[in-house]
């Protein structure tokens, strides 16, 4: 078994530099790797660019990092609960790239598996596909869209073994997986590690190959978006 | 004339046996509340769910059990949970057989603008670009004029477009309405409204067969 545990998260953050880029697994903020924000909001690293598929709320998630103007460049797909987001783009303080939510993940995708790019057809016939490479198959029109390079990638897990395998829970999976071994140095955070072989290896969703480093995490706080109920009948 | 749930009611008589079924933001979500429950149908949510359920009981939410408007849902018996490329494989890979979404604007030759307004809105095109290029089956949900009662039905669209030509069929709070290479042809009316009136608010071109019934609910 190769050990990718650290103890905690400034190891884990460990060569994190100003200027890089990031990849943030989360949908909303769901499945946000939150100590890893915390310990970039406490670097102060800045100029960095963030590839996540949504940019928190004012006061949680990348929200933090935009509150403390850390972020030179954002790629993602949707960015609408943000004011502060919203605010810094509309003044040109920060750049920012928006990229429909199947090519974003599949960027990711591509990078972990070593394709340099892929045809899509998402975003043909619109701004995405300006400057970008088109291609007709079978009668239909695609769009050619590049793998992403990132230096980090930080991933938020439910379960994770000293190996760096990982099990995600409900839609807290989202883009975490997709992140996994497609950046330099993929960090993932889980709200329980476990020494190797306590984790069935038919449940692994993530082999640990995938991830350099895996820390416990602390005090997550898992905050709700939208609580939307119905009423018990 | 219909109002949003109306829509959903309507549209919800498309939705068949064995569908499996993208809900997008807004009316479309409604949708579910209407579907016949002697049919089979299974809903994705993109952000990583097959066999969405319901809004939880009080006391039930879970952070980690949300769909793509970020409000906690449950999963059904039969659901699961699947990365983002995964998501975005059934629907590019036409796995998904309904998509059902809401628009700014349609034109007569299918194509749709549903997110930005240069200047004002920039949220971000989330999910939708994809689903409009892939999906073979896209309904549109949305009111026949916007705010300022201008038609959303146009000749050609005026905002940033989301996909192009991939509209099949329009239902509004007056009409059915579906895309053919002679402009919206006309389907069914909604209750109590005249095709004078669904006339007035279509800016684009409106074909008329014979007669167009009022649609049932």
């Amino acid at each position: 078994m190769i050990n990718k545990s650290v103890s905690n998260v400034k190891t884990a953050l460990k060569g994190v530099e100003n200027s890089m880029t990031f990849m943030l697994g989360g949908f909303g903020l769901c499945g946000i790797p939150e100590n890893a924000i915390e310990e970039l909001v406490r670097l102060g690293v800045s100029d960095i660019t963030c590839i996540s598929n949504n940019a928190g709320v004012d006061d949680f998630g990348l929200g933090l990092l935009l509150q403390k103007h850390q972020i030179k460049k954002m790629i993602a797909s949707y960015v609408g609960e943000n004011k502060e987001f919203e605010r810094q783009m509309l003044s040109g303080e920060m750049e920012v790239e928006l990229v429909p939510q199947g090519t974003l993940a599949q960027r990711c995708q591509a990078a972990q598996g070593g394709f340099p790019a892929f045809y899509t057809p998402a975003g043909y016939g619109t701004e995405v596909a300006e400057g970008k490479e088109s291609r007709s198959f079978n009668g239909k029109m695609y769009i050619l869209e590049e793998a992403f390079k990132a230096d980090f990638s930080f991933v938020k897990a439910w379960k994770g073994d000293e190996a760096g395998n990982l099990i995600f829970k409900g839609t807290a999976r989202n883009f975490n997986p997709c992140m996994c071994g497609s950046a330099n140095i993929t960090v993932a955070e889980v709200e329980e590690l476990v020494p190797a072989g306590e984790l069935d290896p038919n449940q692994i969703h993530v082999p640990g190959i995938f991830v350099q480093r895996i820390f416990q995490g602390t005090a997550y706080e898992k905050r709700i978006e939208q609580r939307t109920v119905r009423q018990r009948n | 004339m219909l109002d949003k749930n109306g829509i959903a009611k309507r549209i919800a008589k498309e939705v068949k046996d064995g569908y499996y079924v993208n809900l997008g933001i807004g009316i479309p979500t409604l949708v579910a509340n209407f579907v016949r429950d002697d049919i089979d149908v299974e809903f994705q949510s993109e952000n990583g769910i097959l066999g969405m359920g319901p809004f939880p009981v009080e006391g039930e939410e879970d952070a980690d059990l949300i769909n793509a408007g970020k409000q906690t849902i449950t999963a059904l018996p039969g659901a699961s949970f699947f990365d983002s490329a995964t998501s975005f494989a059934m629907i590019r890979g036409r796995h998904v057989d309904l998509t059902i979404l809401g628009a700014m604007e349609v034109a007569e030759n299918g194509d749709i603008a549903n997110w930005k307004i240069p200047g004002k809105m920039v949220k971000g095109m989330g999910g939708a670009m994809d689903l409009v290029a892939s999906a073979e089956n896209i309904i549109v949900a949305m009111m026949h004029t916007n705010r300022a009662g201008e038609s959303k039905l146009l000749k050609r669209c005026t905002l940033p477009l989301t996909g192009v030509g991939c509209v099949t069929k329009i239902v509004t709070n007056l009409a059915v309405l579906e895309v053919t290479s002679n402009g919206f042809l006309l389907k069914e009316r909604a209750p109590g409204v005249s095709v004078e009136e669904i006339q007035n608010a279509t800016e684009g071109k409106l074909h008329i067969e014979s007669d167009v019934p009022e649609m049932e609910l």
